[in-house]
């Protein structure tokens, strides 16, 4: 259960656009709090309030280092929903694959005898 | 190579799932609407499934019992508009759970020799429900269902 409610943090996390845009930025660098407010029309606090969402969710992290507390993206996160949504995909993949023998085995004709 | 592709949107509690078949429409078509021919792919030998009813046509309805290694119970469903070769359009729930609904479109889409692309959309109630359902599959999710409603 505690891997359900994780992807669902983590799901209604990226629901917003401004939280993806941030995770999107942060897939390419650690950045502090003012850098990721600086493209955004927004408060630093309104940032602040994103990333703990984000945290929560368990996508962000941030640094107790340095005073400049940069935010980190935790990729494994991620790790653990493609890993759902692929056991998903082979699921449906096992139906289809059942789904072509069948279809190989039907007369061409619509109105032909399926018995 | 045809294979499954899967696309969850991140605003809606929706997943989509696209697959690509060397059959013409009619014939996909057939194999969702004919109770005969989809309980043949629908679910593996592990299954043992009875329709009590399976109309499939606009405004018809249908409920399968199921018995099966990860789940057991009856689902019923409502067609809201099936359309030959195109498009079938219906909800569906668990008899246990009728607020767990699901508002399920599959898109039959002619491809020219003989092919089809079948698009299937799933809108389910929250995401709660939809990791319930990403996690466990189509079926198996009314067990892992049980078990979350029992938890909370």
């Amino acid at each position: 259960m505690a891997a359900v409610d994780q992807l669902s943090r983590v799901f209604s996390a990226l629901a917003d656009p401004t939280r993806r845009d941030m995770v999107a930025r942060l897939t390419v660098a650690d950045a502090t709090v003012n850098e990721l407010a600086e493209p955004y029309d927004v408060s630093v606090q309104a940032v602040s309030k994103h990333l703990r969402v984000l945290e929560d969710a368990g996508l962000v992290s941030r640094r107790r280092d340095a005073q400049r507390r940069p935010v980190h993206l935790e990729v494994e996160v991620f790790d653990l929903m493609t890993t759902w949504i692929e056991r998903y995909r082979r699921r449906a993949e096992e139906r289809y694959r059942r789904l072509d023998a069948l279809l190989e085995s039907l007369p061409d004709e619509p109105e032909g005898d399926i018995e | 190579m045809n294979e499954a592709e899967v696309i969850v949107d991140d605003k809606l509690p929706m997943v989509r799932i696209i697959r690509e078949f060397d059959a013409p429409p009619a014939k996909v078509f057939r194999a969702h609407v004919d109770p005969e021919l989809f309980v043949k792919w629908n679910w593996d030998d592990s299954y043992e499934v009875r329709f009590d009813h399976f109309d499939c046509r606009t405004g018809g309805s249908y409920r399968i019992t199921m018995s099966g290694p990860e789940m057991t119970g009856s689902v019923h469903g409502s067609f809201h508009d099936v359309i030959a070769n195109e498009l079938i359009v219906q909800t569906f729930a668990p008899d246990a759970f009728p607020e767990c609904v699901v508002l399920e479109r599959h898109r039959f889409e002619d491809l020219g020799n003989g092919r089809t692309r079948l698009t299937a959309q799933s809108l389910v109630e929250s995401f709660e429900y939809r990791d319930v359902f990403l996690d466990a599959g189509m079926v198996e999710g009314y067990a892992r269902l049980d078990q979350l409603l029992a938890e909370i």
